[in-house]
């Protein structure tokens, strides 16, 4: 066999003309995108870090505890929705699994609450591959897999309504041990760092799939899946990953959800509510994106805020506004409010940046 | 004289190479219709092939059934010396056998580069050295222009050129290229005729399904016919094209002697 290793001079004839150096901006962009996306979430940390030292009401405090708790939601909902590009409508059935894990290691083991964190985050990471195999093996998407989420949620739900591990319709209360061994806390600001220290975790791990080979072989699935196994990638086993990165970290929001209201039952943990606060951030803050979960949670959150205000009368009015932003969303905005205010943002940072990309090109 | 024990002598042993590709038998039924019947045939390493036929012959579906896309009913696929029937369509590529397809299709929100880089992955161990061999297989074949730009606003000739450069990406022994050329004016064609010359010059053995006869009768070697899912004749272009069973699975019944004694 020749071996050719320069190319022929064919090629190189029939080549494109190309303006100089515009080859390279697209090479340097994406090499340079995990750098970018760790510069954004650093400094969005210290932000979020120093935010308390501002707004230091107990209800400012509140607002942005919920506002994180609800993006930790969009995030996982993310990995498996935006990344690999299957929506699921069940995802409270991974919430479920890692609130009611951690309380049933308190509960009935009486054990300490991090052993509650960490037995729900694994189970729910297994709960997501579990139904991840069971969907993708055979080969569910789109609506199918959306239905298949919503009807496993329920089921889910008539599961804990039932038997008695779980406390069935009565609920569960953990005791109340305020302390950071007990993954509670007297005031505020304690479960407002934790959230962040697991939003902050999130987020980069999000970066990471967004930007690595793993995250570009997703959404090689996502985009097609024909193509991406014709390339070599294993779509299946991917989707699975996904899935259970997804169900990990949303058992961690179910746990949060556990030691900060300490206390949950069937409808609050596997009802719809929950999976519709999930895809709700992340569509409204824009699929497939590293930000776009938190700009839809915050979304969300100040929206919440006007409906209590205005309407505080009427109970779930939230869920009427919720439906409103996501029609209005779906039809102006389809790729999510982070990629509608990404030109703003551009634009404010200046003509710096773009002079700086040519320059080195 | 004839040989009693013909299967012993036809594996490698001795004279030349063994078939990078062998297809023994293929067979697949869709309902009463045999897409497949009874396909066999041998791709040698280092060649630049040809699959013609006419419409419905079974070419598409026999690169289906080889990459993993379409199970057989009968038949066996051996590639590179192993038997690779019924292997998932990832692993096929894994082991060096890359496929295009005929409608190609990209991953239509990502850039020209993004789109190669997910083939060049399949062999790079770091994504920024996958970019780098993605800019680098993607400049060869003309798409620097394009490295930026969203894949489904690209004009059609272009995306040829992705499908390709994506494939071409993964590394392949093998590619199997299906109707790269279907859709460009001539003059594309004159563009990417020198290209595949050179993807097998740099050691790539090709089998291409190909329309364009005046394509086939320029890159390949030699040439098999499919109609109704069998072979009915092997041979390089020239010889093929004079066929009267090849003349007549294009034409129709009686067209190879109509055309023998010059009347339409």
């Amino acid at each position: 066999m020749p071996e050719h290793a320069a190319l022929p001079p064919a090629m190189a004839r029939h080549a494109a003309p190309v303006a100089p150096g515009s080859q390279c901006v697209e090479l340097r962009r994406l090499n340079h995108a995990v750098a970018r996306s760790i510069r954004t979430l650093s400094g969005l940390g210290v932000l979020f870090v120093l935010a308390p030292f501002v707004f230091h009401g107990e209800f400012q405090i509140t607002f942005l505890t919920l506002a994180l708790y609800v993006t930790l939601l969009g995030v996982a909902w993310n990995m498996l929705g935006g990344f690999a590009g299957q929506y699921s409508f069940g995802h409270a059935i991974f919430f479920g699994v890692g609130a009611y894990a951690a309380a049933i290691v308190q509960v009935q083991g009486g054990l300490n609450a991090w052993f509650g964190w960490v037995a729900g985050m694994c189970l729910g990471g297994l709960a997501g591959a579990a139904v991840g195999a069971v969907s993708f093996r055979y080969g569910l998407r789109g609506s199918y897999f959306a239905l298949v989420t919503l009807a496993i949620a329920e089921v889910c739900r008539i599961i804990a309504n039932s038997i008695s591990i779980t406390g069935a319709g009565v609920g569960m209360m953990i005791p109340l041990q305020p302390g950071l061994a007990h993954l509670q806390f007297a005031g505020k600001l304690g479960y407002y760092y934790w959230i962040l220290a697991m939003v902050t975790v999130a987020l980069a791990l999000s970066s990471w799939v967004r930007h690595s080979r793993f995250g570009a072989a997703l959404a090689a699935v996502r985009d097609n899946e024909e193509s991406a196994r014709a390339l070599g990638i294993d779509a299946t086993a991917l989707k699975v990953m996904a899935s259970a990165l997804s169900g990990a970290l949303m058992a961690s929001a179910g746990v949060f959800y556990l030691q900060y209201f300490h206390y949950i039952d069937p409808t609050l943990v596997f009802g719809p509510a929950v999976s519709v606060q999930a895809l709700l951030a992340a569509i409204v803050g824009g699929l497939g994106s590293v930000l776009g979960p938190l700009i839809g949670a915050i979304a969300l959150a100040v929206l919440n805020e006007i409906g209590a205000h205005l309407f505080g009368g009427i109970p779930e009015f939230s869920m009427v506004l919720y439906g409103i932003l996501l029609i209005l969303i779906v039809r102006f905005m389809p790729h999510g409010l982070a990629r509608g205010v990404a030109p703003l943002v551009r634009r404010l940072r200046g003509a710096s940046g773009r002079r700086e990309d040519t320059a080195g090109a | 004289m004839p040989d009693p024990d013909h299967s012993r002598v036809a594996p490698a042993t001795g004279d030349g190479p063994a078939p990078i590709l062998e297809l023994v038998g293929l067979s697949r039924r869709f309902g009463g219709l045999a897409a497949l019947d009874q396909l066999s045939l041998a791709v040698m390493p280092g060649s630049l092939g040809a699959l013609i036929g006419p419409n419905g012959a079974g070419k598409t579906t026999c690169f289906a059934a080889v990459s993993g896309f379409l199970a057989l009913d009968e038949g066996q696929v051996r590639f590179l010396g192993q038997d690779i029937t019924g292997w998932p369509a990832h692993r096929i590529c894994r082991a060096g056998l890359v496929r295009t397809f005929q409608i190609v299709q990209p991953f239509a929100g990502q850039s020209v580069l993004e789109n190669i880089a997910v083939g060049a992955q399949l062999r790079r161990p770091s994504r920024r050295e996958a970019l780098a061999w993605a800019a680098e297989i993607g400049s060869r074949l003309g798409l620097q222009r394009y490295f930026g730009v969203a894949a489904q606003t690209l004009p059609i000739a272009a995306r040829k050129r992705l499908e390709l450069a994506r494939a071409l990406a993964a590394d392949p022994r093998l590619l199997l290229l299906d109707e790269v050329l279907a859709g460009l004016n001539p003059a594309e064609i004159d563009e990417v005729i020198p290209l595949i010359h050179a993807i097998r010059a740099s050691g790539v053995t090709v089998l291409m399904i190909e329309h364009v006869m005046r394509a086939v009768m320029r890159l390949a070697e030699q040439v098999w016919v499919l109609a109704n899912g069998s072979l009915i004749a092997h041979g390089a272009p020239a010889e093929v094209t004079r066929d009267h069973r090849v003349i007549e699975a294009y034409l129709g019944p009686g067209a190879a002697a109509r055309l023998a004694d010059g009347q339409p």
